[in-house]
């Protein structure tokens, strides 16, 4: 990487002349646009947040609420049941992902830094997983969790989630064990460190930051999973946020706007403040990863 | 230092928890919903052998063709032009905006980690016809269209269920081959600027041509993304009008648990699996000659 590459910010610095800035105008414009087609309908959704019933029915899309008022929001929570659909959420999201971290990184260690016979056939494994469709399990476990009469619980939403972000965890982890320098390892037991420590003392610190990437990314596709979540709740109170969010529209007539626009809101706002947090973990991780995936 | 990592109770150790889960809840339910292809029934009551029914019955059924038929075309435009928005945001970022591109990319990147299922509620409102008009027709109509029931005419619902998914995923797809344009030497670049290159040409014949590798893996990560298509269509239009936007995957969720044949969604499942690996092959290749070239 010390080469310089076409990302290295170019050193020109200095203003540059008034038409070279002019003729650039109408590329900004595109830029502003482009932005705009992103932001817009966000924006429309938060005002649409604070509006009547009335409001919605009577004034065209770009009026701004008349007053600022948290009765959507309050319907939403109280009676949209938006708050046990997030309390579902994080119930089912976050053992899976503790899960699939534990999980991913021990096997991944054993896959790519323990020495033994049969761990690529093994890594292809993992990797094969990535491609199915979850379709193609879904009857099965179906039939099982039925069977086993845990239908009516969180359990077969974390058992599930917990398999399904093994191959990427695994993949994704092995990969980035694999750039480690032999160096490292060949110290570390010189200094007479056995192999758990070398896990935990060594490796574990050294791709700290792809563990991160890789959580995230499930984070994310965990949270935001439908299919699943839609399969194996089968019962109205341990919906998830997707599916809760599903159900808000009116299937029964007409449409509670104000309500349904608050629930958009909190999802997308609240997934936004995350990501404000996050960002520069999040660009850098797809940087990184997409480079070596 | 072989020795230490030659150990095979850590190995055993570190391993098993993830294959354990990966195996039994993964790649036993792939294996046994193969076995659901020749039989009838569901997990309430029970099941028995047809032999190859489900077969004949998939071969004679026109609402599966319809639905791989949509599957097909759905993945094909959205590959195209996902990669294709994509890989011009990647363009404009390296060229245009140069060291000012992060707030951009971070903004356009956004909608990527949003629920579907909230998108998919918000593109409904913006392009609704009744009760309210909805922003897209009210700038249709300022424009001399007529009232337009984009989400209830077959033909308009393809395209916006397209234009959504485009708008959730260009940011990926330009970070991912943003990563991958990074990687490009500006010495290479520079020397073909000295030697009189335009910019149109400098792209055709520098960027383009290093860029095949990351643009390959990003058209397979597409085809098997866009096969799998689910949550954008159940929450936007859920099938509709009719079944006009009804991809295999919704088809196996319908006949599965709606009218309760196991071994009917098995076959359209494993249809789909089938589809995700000719795919893959395929489109890696006739893209690895390109690229070795």
């Amino acid at each position: 990487m010390s080469s310089a590459t076409l990302g290295d910010a170019p050193a020109r610095r200095s203003k540059k002349p008034l038409r070279m800035r002019v003729r650039r105008l109408p590329g900004w414009i595109g830029v502003g646009l482009l932005l705009l087609t992103v932001v817009y309908p966000m924006f429309w959704i938060l005002m649409g947040s604070f509006k009547t019933q009335p409001e919605f029915l009577s004034e065209p899309f770009w009026a701004l609420p008349q007053q600022v008022n948290l009765d959507n929001y309050i319907s939403a929570f109280v009676e949209g049941g938006l708050a046990t659909y997030i309390k579902n959420s994080v119930l089912a999201v976050f053992p899976s992902l503790g899960l699939i971290l534990v999980f991913g990184t021990a096997a991944a260690y054993a896959l790519q830094i323990l020495i033994w016979k049969g761990r690529s056939v093994i890594l292809v494994m993992f990797l094969a997983g990535i491609m199915i469709p979850t379709q193609m399990i879904l009857l099965p476990l179906f039939n099982v969790y039925y069977q086993a009469g845990i239908t009516n619980s969180i359990w077969p939403l974390i058992i599930t989630y917990t398999a399904i972000g093994m191959p990427l965890t695994v993949f994704m982890l092995a990969t980035f064990m694999r750039q480690l320098p032999q160096e490292v390892f060949e110290a570390a037991t010189l200094d007479g460190a056995n192999v758990y420590r070398i896990f935990w003392s060594v490796t574990v610190p050294l791709v700290r930051n792809a563990i991160f990437t890789v959580a995230l990314v499930q984070f994310f596709f965990l949270w935001n999973d439908l299919l699943i979540a839609l399969t194996f709740v089968t019962k109205a109170d341990l919906r998830t946020i997707q599916v809760g969010l599903l159900n808000f529209t009116g299937q029964y007539g007409a449409v509670d706007y104000g309500p349904l626009f608050a629930g958009i809101s909190v999802t997308v706002f609240g997934t936004l403040a995350l990501y404000i947090f996050l960002n520069k973990k999040v660009m850098a991780g797809m940087t990184q990863g997409a480079v070596k995936g | 230092m072989e020795s230490v990592f030659r150990n095979r109770r850590a190995t055993a150790l570190m391993l098993t928890p993830a294959l354990l889960v990966y195996t039994i809840v993964m790649i036993v339910p792939i294996l046994w919903s193969v076995t659901y292809t020749f039989q009838s029934g569901n997990a309430v009551s029970g099941f028995e052998f047809v032999g190859l029914d489900n077969w004949i019955e998939f071969f004679g059924d026109s609402t599966a063709h319809d639905a791989l038929w949509f599957t097909l075309k759905y993945a094909v435009v959205m590959t195209t032009l996902q990669v294709a928005a994509g890989y011009g945001l990647a363009l404009l970022y390296i060229f245009f905006l140069q060291n000012k591109s992060s707030l951009v990319r971070a903004t356009i990147f956004f909608p990527v980690i949003l629920p579907t299922v909230a998108v998919a509620l918000m593109f409904s409102r913006m392009f609704e016809a009744a009760p309210t008009v909805g922003p897209v027709n009210t700038i249709f109509m300022w424009m001399g269209g007529d009232l337009t029931d984009f989400l209830g005419t077959p033909s308009y619902a393809f395209w916006v269920v397209i234009l959504m998914d485009v708008w959730r995923s260009m940011g990926f797809y330009a970070v991912l081959l943003y990563a991958g344009l990074v990687e490009i030497p500006t010495d290479v670049m520079e020397s073909a600027k000295i030697d009189g290159a335009s910019s149109w040409r400098l792209v055709r014949s520098i960027v383009f041509p290093l860029s095949l590798p990351v643009l390959l893996s990003a058209v397979i990560f597409s085809i098997n993304g866009t096969l799998k298509v689910f949550d954008s269509i159940v929450a936007l239009t859920n099938g509709g009008p009719g079944s006009a936007t009804t991809p295999l995957t919704l088809y196996m969720f319908r006949t599965s648990f709606a009218y309760g044949q196991y071994g009917y969604g098995s076959t359209i499942a494993f249809v789909l699996t089938i589809l995700c690996l000719l795919a893959t092959v395929f489109v890696f290749r006739s893209m690895r000659k390109d690229v070795t070239k």
